[in-house]
């Protein structure tokens, strides 16, 4: 973090010396897309907290299933619609393959969880446009479903008929 | 104004939610409020410094490095570029989703954006760690390496759909 504002500073501190009025510009332009985009960036943070408030406990129901193929589909589905920092990800994670939740579905969830971003969805079409945030979030939960069955097979938990 | 109330009305109940849930201790209150600062602590201090550096490649970044280097030409070593950036952009999406816009009108093609936006999520060097020391470095490496080609790939295929559309990503200006 003190990286990236050293980064900054010395990233302004050059851009000033070399032309001032570009600087200005260029503050101005970064100031309109943070200030257009604030409001995005807050209905995200409100649609987090509300997803946040899913229990542990539901997680590890659904994803620890006698039946790894509807555990997998679980993971996913869970995974895209969540969205949670690695610090508690992965220790929930950690506590799945405690209970012997296979490889296969754990992979399914951590890569849909950082892939797949139904909750940034205010903010992605901001960016990226309705139609590109909709098919690329759909493209990245196809690649997470193959992931996780990759991971599946390198485990030895399922096996190409 | 109008717009200023529209944008942060919302925002508004849900503070007051949140100061009303301190005060009575509503404990579902408080535990929403709690769950929105595990994102905002971090998004409060990287987006200034974040929109400060966008602006700042706005004016200088050459359109015609980005479009050599993420463009027109069908150089492969696009992704490179596209996934070494991702794994350096602080902020994985929160600050990928606007320099993607930045990357798109300085020529950058559609297949290097997608690229770069997913590798964004993926690739975050703090979290890699994280999880191979919790899950095993099998498990990450497996996870990584697997994604690269189905990330590309999928790129591509969106690009194609998107060029033969003539699909444009908004552009953000001033009112």
């Amino acid at each position: 973090m003190t990286g990236l504002y050293i980064a900054t500073g010395i990233a302004l501190l050059v851009s000033l010396f070399f032309d001032k009025s570009k600087t200005k510009s260029g503050l101005k332009k970064g100031w309109v897309k943070f200030s257009k985009t604030l409001p995005s960036y807050l209905k995200l943070l409100m649609i987090i907290s509300l997803v946040l408030l899913l229990s542990e406990d539901l997680i590890i129901t659904y994803l620890a299933q006698d039946n790894i193929f509807l555990g997998l589909l679980s993971s996913l589905i869970l995974g895209s619609l969540t969205m949670m920092p690695g610090f508690i990800a992965y220790p929930l994670a950690n506590i799945l393959v405690g209970r012997g939740v296979p490889y296969m579905v754990i992979a399914g969830f951590v890569t849909s969880l950082m892939l797949v971003g139904v909750v940034t969805y205010p903010l992605e079409k901001e960016y990226l446009g309705i139609k590109a945030t909709i098919l690329r979030n759909i493209m990245s939960f196809v690649v997470a479903a193959l992931i996780a069955i990759i991971a599946g097979i390198a485990y030895g938990e399922v096996f190409m008929i | 104004m109008k717009k200023l109330i529209k944008d942060y009305f919302l925002f508004g109940i849900f503070v007051i939610f949140a100061l009303v849930s301190y005060i009575i201790n509503f404990e579902f209150g408080i535990e929403i409020w709690d769950n929105f600062l595990v994102f905002a602590r971090d998004m409060v201090l990287i987006l200034p410094p974040a929109f400060i550096l966008i602006g700042l490649f706005d004016v200088w970044a050459k359109n015609e490095s980005i479009e050599k280097h993420f463009g027109k030409t069908n150089n492969p070593l696009r992704f490179i570029w596209s996934i070494l950036l991702a794994s350096t952009t602080v902020g994985g999406t929160f600050v990928a989703f606007p320099l993607a816009n930045s990357l798109y009108y300085k020529g950058a093609k559609y297949s290097s954006i997608f690229t770069y936006v997913t590798a964004a999520s993926l690739f975050m060097i703090p979290m890699t760690i994280m999880e191979a020391s919790m899950l095993g470095i099998k498990f990450t490496l497996i996870r990584l390496l697997a994604s690269i080609p189905f990330i590309i790939g999928g790129s591509i295929l969106l690009e194609k759909y998107f060029d033969k559309t003539k699909y444009k990503i908004p552009f953000i200006e001033a009112d």
